[in-house]
C-alpha cells in the first residue's frame, strides 16, 4: 500500500465507502508510518507526535468499519486524522506540549475533535506544539522539538510544527492546527503543506486550550486546498451551547465554489509585505505562483495596509495579556502539575507553575501581567486593542480595491534548529506577516508555492475578507490544478520516512 | 520604559512564579528588548478610537449570547477529578489556607 | 438631620452586599445551584475551568438583575461589560474571577427605609453580575484545607453603595430593607445562614466637616444581630487608635462573635493589582429596552409601591404601611383580613400588635399562622360591630391560635360559635344596662357621694362595678355614657 498515503482525502473517503479499502488496513498502515515519530530526547524521526495508543485507534478504525459495512458512512468515514495537542480529548492524554499536563485526561472532547468523529474520522494520536501553543518553531515543546521533515536539522515551524511535520511526511493525511499569531500557516509554508485558518468564531473554541483567547482559532493542515475545504466544512460551524464566542453563522460546505473560474479576480498586494525584509528566495517563489494566477485571469493591484510593522507590539502585548489570565488556572489545584512537599500554598502555587511551565510560556506570561497590571493598562493594553482596530479598518480599505490579499507568510524559509531559540525577539519579529490577519479576526491560508533557499519550501499567504474561506480554497485550489507545487514530498531523510 | 529587577520581582509575584536570580536577570534584557519594540507602538495617535476587544466586532455587532436558567450538567466528580494532584472525600486537598 | 456622633466623631459607611441570585443553574455553567450538595458534585468541567472550558451566560440570571435594578429606580445599562478579575486563591479555579468592572449592568438607584420617624435614602453606586467562588474547609485536615467547588460559579449581584449611612443602626436598617427587597421580588431566598447574603461594611470615622477618613472592610456579617455590634466595635476600636495617635491602615477585617471584637486579616500582597481587562471569552452584554419593559410589566408591585397604596386606599399612617409591607405574606395577609372586615386600621392594630406578638414569641413565619387572614377579619368585624369588646377579642383570638374553631364552617359562623360557647357576648342593650346601673348607684352610695364630691376615681370604681354586675360583658363605652348621664 505504498501509495495509500499519497490519495487525497475525498479519493481515500471514496475508496473506503466503495469497500475498496479498509480502515483498519489504512489506520494500520498511518500507525506504522508514525511510529518512528513520537517526539524525544533520542528521536531520530520528524518528533511531530506526541502520543499514540493504537488500540484506541484500530478499536476507532473497526467501529468506523461497521458504520461504513452498515451503510451509516459520515463524509470521511474511516479516514484518519491527527490532533493537535491543544484539543482535548478523551481518549488520549493532552499535554498541550508542557509538563503542567503530563499525564493529563480530559473527561471530555473538543468540539472539533467530536464534529471530525462524527464525520467518521479515526484518530491517530496527539501531535507535538510550541508550549500552550506559545512559539514559531516547535522548540519549545517540554517533550522534544519536531523537525522539518525536508531537513531534520531545521524547524517545523511553530506553534503547530509537528501538525505540518505529520502530514508532510504523511504521518497522517490530515491534521488539526491552532492559529493565534500564525500557527498553522506558518508551519504549513515551512513544511510545504496547505493550512487555512479560518475566520474568528467560525470553530467552536470549546475544548481548545486556551493561548489568547481573541486570537485562537482551529483550522485544517493537509497536503491539498481540496483536502483542507474538506476538513474545514467538518470542523467548522456555531457551538452555541459552549463557546460564547462561536459566530452564529449557517455550517458552509467549503467544498462549492472550488472550481469557480479566476478570471477578472483582483489580488492585492500590500507594498508593506515587500520591504527588505523578505528574503530573496521566497519573494521569488512568490512571484512564480502570482504569475500562475495571473495566467489564470487574476489582476494584481498594489494595496497599503501601513500598520504591518505595528502589528508585532500589538500582538505581543495582546496575545500574552491574555494568556497570562488564561493560564492562571494552572496552580497545581484541581489538575495538572503540583509540585512536591509544598510547605504551604504560596510555595505550591510558585513552585508548580515555574517547574510546570517553560521558560517562554513563563516570559509571556511576565509580558502579560506587567501590561495588565496598575498604571499600564492604558499606556499598553487599551493602546494596542486601539490599534488592532486601525489595522482591521486597514484591511477594510484595501478590501474595497481587492478581492484577496496575497502576501508571504514568512520573511524567510526554515531556519536551523538552535538559530533562533536564543534569541525569542527574532522569532517575534518572523511574524510580520501572519499577525495582522489574526488581529483582524481575517481568514488566512498558505499555499505552497515552490522551493526557496536550501531547497526548503516556501508558502505563499492568502487573506480574505471575513467569512471569505471558500474563496481562498477556490484561489488555492484552481492554482494547484495547474502547478504541483502541493504533491513535493520531502526527499527521504532517514529510512523511517519511506 | 525600562523596566528593573524590582519590577521582576513584583510581576513574578503577582503571577506566582519564582524566578532564579539568573533567569531574573535573563528575563529582564529579554523583556527590556521587547518593549524597545513597543515603545513606538505608544507613541501612535489613537484619540477617538474604539478598542477592538473582540474581533467579530469588526465584522458585525456583537452581543452576549443568553442560555436558558437549566441546570443539565449531571454529577461527573469522578471523572472531572481523575487528574487531580490530591483528593479526598471528594474534597481537592491544599496546603492549609488561612484566612 | 444630623446623625448622631461617637465621642464627637462621625460614623461613615459604605455596604457591599453579595446576592447570591436564585437560578437553577450557574452563571456561566449548567450545573445546579441547590445548596448543601456533597461536595464537588455540583461542579461541572467548566467550573473546575478544565482546560478548554468556556463560560456561556445565564439568562436567568441577566433577567434577576434587570429586577432588581427596577426595584431600586436604577437605571439597567443598555450595554454592559464583563471584566476578568484576576488573583491566585485555592476556590477560585480560573485564576480569575469573571465580573464587571468599568460598566456594570445597574448603575445608580436608591434603598429607602424608616429608622425610628425618620426616612432614610442610602444611594446606590452600582450593582454587577459575578460568579461566586468555591469554599475552604479546614476542621478535618490536618495542615492541609479541602476545597468544594460546587458554589463555584452560583451567580451573585454585587450590590454597593454610597458611604452614605450614619450610624450602626442605620446599617442594620439598610441590610433589612436590602434584605426585604431581593427576596420580596424573588430574586434571592435571603437565607443568610446558608450564605445567601453576604455583607460588607466599610467603616471610616472622621470629625465632622473633615475629609473622609481610612476605611477598613468589615466582611461576612451574615446576621442582623452581629452586624451592628461589629460595626459598633470596629467604629470604637477606630476612634481609640485615633485618639492614641495611630493612623488607620487600610483593612479587611473579620468580626468574632465569640470575643465580640474585630480583627484583621492576614494582608494578601499585591491584593490589590487585580488588572481587570475585559474578558475576551464574552461579547458585550446587550439589554433591549423592551426586555426592560417587559420585566417591569411582569414585577410584583414593589414594597414602596405598596406602602403608598396603603396609605392611600386604606388610609393607613406611614409606619403601619411600612410594617405591614415587610413581606409579601405579610401584606397579603393584611390585605385578605381587610376584605372580610372593612376595617382596615383594626386590622393593622390587630396584626402589628396580637398576631406578630405571637409570631416572633413562638418563632413563626406569617405563613404558619394558625389564624387565617378570614377567621381575623371574622372577629374583627364582631369587634367593630361591638359584639365583643376587646379583651373579649383577645380571648377568642386565643381559641382561634388553638384550633378551637369548630370545623367545617365559614369564618363568621366559627367566630360566633366560640362567643356563643364562651358566653363572651357584650351586652348592648341599654334597658337591661340601665337597670343594673341603677343597681349599682343603689348599692354604692359613698362612691356616687365622693364622685359629686370631685374624685374622678370613684366615677372608676362604678364603672368597675357595673362590669362586674354584668359579669362583664357590658359594654365599656355605653356604661360611660349611661353612668355620665345618671350622675351629671
Amino acid at each position: 500500500m505504498s501509495d495509500l498515503h499519497d490519495l487525497s482525502l475525498a479519493e481515500m473517503a471514496r475508496q473506503l465507502r466503495d469497500r475498496r479499502l479498509g480502515a483498519v488496513e489504512t489506520a494500520k498502515h498511518f500507525l506504522q508510518r508514525a511510529a518512528g515519530h513520537l517526539a524525544g530526547a533520542d528521536s531520530t524521526g520528524t518528533g511531530a507526535y506526541l502520543a499514540l495508543d493504537p488500540e484506541v485507534t484500530l478499536a476507532q478504525a473497526h467501529a468506523a468499519q461497521a458504520r461504513l459495512d452498515g451503510g451509516q458512512a459520515g463524509v470521511l468515514e474511516g479516514v484518519p486524522v491527527a490532533h493537535k495537542d491543544i484539543f482535548v480529548t478523551r481518549d488520549f492524554p493532552t499535554t498541550a506540549g508542557s509538563r503542567m499536563l503530563e499525564g493529563y485526561r480530559s473527561p471530555f472532547d473538543a468540539t472539533v475533535v467530536t464534529r471530525l468523529a462524527q464525520a467518521g474520522m479515526v484518530t491517530l494520536g496527539k501531535l507535538n506544539c510550541d508550549e500552550f501553543a506559545m512559539g514559531s518553531a516547535n522548540e519549545n515543546s517540554a517533550f522534544g522539538v519536531s523537525r522539518n521533515p525536508w531537513d531534520l536539522q531545521r524547524v517545523p515551524g511553530g506553534s503547530s510544527g509537528g501538525s505540518a511535520a505529520a502530514v508532510a511526511a504523511a504521518l497522517t493525511p490530515a491534521a488539526t492546527g491552532t492559529d493565534t499569531g500564525g500557527s498553522i500557516r506558518q508551519p504549513a509554508s515551512f513544511c510545504g503543506i496547505t493550512g487555512i485558518k479560518p475566520t474568528y468564531g467560525r470553530a467552536s473554541r470549546y475544548g481548545m486550550i486556551a493561548y489568547a483567547s481573541s486570537l485562537d482559532q482551529a483550522g485544517p493542515m493537509a497536503r491539498s486546498a481540496e483536502d483542507c475545504a474538506l476538513l474545514l466544512s467538518a470542523m467548522c460551524g456555531p457551538d452555541l451551547d459552549r463557546d460564547s464566542t462561536s459566530l452564529d453563522v449557517p455550517a458552509e460546505d467549503f467544498s462549492l465554489r472550488l472550481n469557480d473560474s479566476l478570471q477578472g479576480l483582483r489580488i492585492g498586494l500590500p507594498e508593506q509585505f515587500w520591504g527588505q525584509g523578505l528574503a530573496d528566495d521566497v519573494r521569488a517563489a512568490i512571484d512564480q505562483a502570482l504569475a500562475e494566477l495571473k495566467r489564470l485571469g487574476a489582476v494584481v493591484v498594489p494595496v497599503q495596509l501601513p500598520r504591518t510593522e505595528l502589528s508585532i507590539p500589538v500582538y505581543y502585548i495582546l496575545a500574552p495579556a491574555e494568556a497570562s489570565s488564561n493560564l492562571s488556572r494552572f496552580d497545581g489545584v484541581k489538575f495538572g502539575h503540583r509540585a512536591a512537599d509544598p510547605v504551604d500554598l504560596l510555595d505550591m502555587y510558585r513552585r508548580t507553575r515555574s517547574e510546570g511551565f517553560g521558560e517562554e510560556v513563563q516570559r509571556r506570561i511576565m509580558i502579560g501581567t506587567y501590561v495588565l497590571s496598575h498604571g499600564y493598562y492604558d499606556a499598553y493594553y487599551l493602546q494596542a486593542q486601539k490599534i488592532r482596530r486601525m489595522i482591521a479598518n486597514d484591511f477594510q480599505q484595501a478590501f474595497t480595491q481587492c478581492d484577496v490579499i496575497v502576501g508571504p507568510v514568512a520573511p524567510t524559509v526554515a531556519w536551523a534548529l538552535g538559530e533562533k531559540s536564543a534569541d525569542p525577539l527574532s522569532s517575534y519579529l518572523a511574524d510580520i506577516y501572519t499577525l495582522p490577519a489574526s488581529l483582524a479576526g481575517l481568514p488566512g491560508m498558505s499555499v505552497p508555492c515552490g522551493l526557496g533557499a536550501h531547497g526548503m519550501p516556501v508558502g505563499m499567504q492568502l487573506i480574505g475578507n471575513y467569512l471569505q474561506e471558500s474563496r481562498l480554497l477556490n484561489v488555492a485550489h484552481q492554482l494547484q490544478q495547474h502547478t504541483d507545487w502541493h504533491q513535493r514530498r520531502p526527499a527521504p531523510a532517514s529510512k523511517e520516512i519511506a | 520604559m525600562s523596566l528593573q529587577s524590582d519590577d521582576i520581582q513584583r510581576i513574578a509575584s503577582l503571577a506566582r512564579l519564582s524566578l532564579t536570580p539568573e533567569k531574573s536577570e535573563r528575563m529582564l534584557a529579554q523583556i527590556n528588548d521587547f518593549f524597545d519594540l513597543v515603545e513606538q507602538m505608544r507613541a501612535v495617535d489613537t484619540q477617538g478610537l474604539e478598542p477592538l476587544a473582540h474581533p467579530v466586532a469588526a465584522m458585525q455587532d456583537i452581543a452576549l449570547r443568553l442560555r436558558e436558567d437549566v441546570a443539565s450538567e449531571p454529577n461527573n466528580r469522578e471523572a472531572n477529578q481523575r487528574s487531580a494532584p490530591a483528593v479526598e472525600h471528594g474534597l481537592f486537598l491544599v496546603p492549609r489556607v488561612i484566612e | 438631620m444630623s446623625a448622631r456622633l461617637v465621642q464627637g466623631y462621625e460614623v461613615v459607611i459604605g455596604f457591599e452586599t453579595h446576592a447570591q441570585l436564585s437560578t437553577q443553574s450557574k452563571i456561566f455553567s449548567r450545573a445546579p445551584t441547590a445548596f448543601g450538595a456533597e461536595p464537588n458534585t455540583q461542579a461541572c468541567a467548566v467550573d473546575l475551568a478544565l482546560p478548554g472550558t468556556l463560560p456561556v451566560m445565564n439568562r436567568g440570571a441577566v433577567e434577576r438583575a434587570i429586577q432588581f435594578g427596577l426595584a431600586v429606580g436604577s437605571h439597567v445599562a443598555e450595554r454592559s461589560v464583563f471584566a476578568r478579575k484576576n488573583y491566585f486563591y485555592p476556590d477560585l479555579p480560573k485564576g480569575y474571577q469573571i465580573s464587571q468592572f468599568e460598566i456594570p449592568v445597574v448603575q445608580g438607584g436608591t434603598v429607602q427605609f424608616y429608622l425610628g420617624d425618620e426616612l432614610k435614602t442610602v444611594r446606590l453606586v452600582r450593582a454587577h453580575l459575578e460568579e461566586d467562588a468555591g469554599k475552604s474547609l479546614h476542621e478535618d485536615f490536618v495542615g492541609m484545607s479541602g476545597i468544594d467547588l460546587n458554589r463555584a460559579g452560583t451567580p451573585l449581584l454585587e450590590i454597593v453603595t454610597e458611604p452614605d449611612i450614619r450610624s450602626s443602626e442605620e446599617a442594620v436598617a439598610y441590610a433589612k430593607e436590602l434584605h426585604k427587597i431581593v427576596t420580596w421580588i424573588g430574586i434571592c431566598d435571603g437565607n443568610m445562614q446558608e450564605g445567601s447574603f453576604r455583607c460588607d461594611a466599610n467603616v471610616s470615622v472622621r470629625k465632622p466637616g473633615q475629609p473622609l477618613g481610612t476605611r477598613r472592610e468589615i466582611k461576612n456579617l451574615n446576621s442582623f444581630k452581629f452586624m451592628q455590634q461589629a460595626i459598633d466595635y470596629e467604629v470604637r476600636w477606630q476612634i481609640e487608635q485615633i485618639e492614641d495617635g495611630h493612623a488607620i491602615q487600610q483593612a479587611t477585617v473579620l468580626f468574632d462573635p465569640d470575643t465580640g471584637e474585630t480583627r484583621a486579616m492576614r494582608t494578601k500582597e499585591d491584593a490589590a493589582d487585580y488588572r481587570y481587562f475585559p474578558d475576551p471569552d464574552l461579547p458585550p452584554l446587550v439589554i433591549a429596552r423592551e426586555w426592560v419593559e417587559d420585566v417591569r410589566a411582569q414585577m410584583r408591585e414593589l414594597p414602596r409601591v405598596m406602602a403608598a397604596r396603603f396609605m392611600d386606599q386604606y388610609g393607613l399612617p406611614a409606619y403601619d404601611a411600612t410594617t405591614l409591607t415587610q413581606s409579601q405574606a405579610m401584606a397579603a395577609y393584611f390585605e385578605a383580613t381587610t376584605r372580610a372586615c372593612q376595617q382596615p386600621k383594626l386590622a393593622s392594630n390587630w396584626i402589628m400588635g396580637e398576631v406578630s406578638r405571637r409570631l416572633n414569641s413562638g418563632e413563626l413565619s406569617i405563613e404558619q399562622l394558625p389564624v387565617s387572614a378570614e377567621q381575623l377579619g371574622a372577629l374583627i368585624t364582631r369587634i367593630s360591630d361591638s359584639t365583643l369588646s376587646n379583651n373579649a377579642g383577645k380571648q377568642v383570638f386565643d381559641a382561634l391560635w388553638n384550633g378551637e374553631a369548630p370545623a367545617g364552617q365559614a369564618a363568621l359562623a366559627q367566630v360566633d360559635a366560640l362567643i356563643e360557647a364562651k358566653g363572651l357576648k357584650q351586652m348592648n342593650d341599654s334597658s337591661a344596662l340601665e337597670a343594673i346601673v341603677d343597681e349599682v348607684l343603689a348599692a354604692n352610695a359613698d362612691n356616687v357621694a365622693q364622685y359629686k364630691a370631685g374624685k374622678d376615681k370613684a366615677f372608676n370604681a362604678l364603672v368597675g362595678q357595673v362590669m362586674k354586675a354584668s359579669k362583664g360583658k357590658a359594654n365599656p363605652q355605653q356604661v360611660n355614657a349611661a353612668l355620665k348621664a345618671r350622675l351629671g
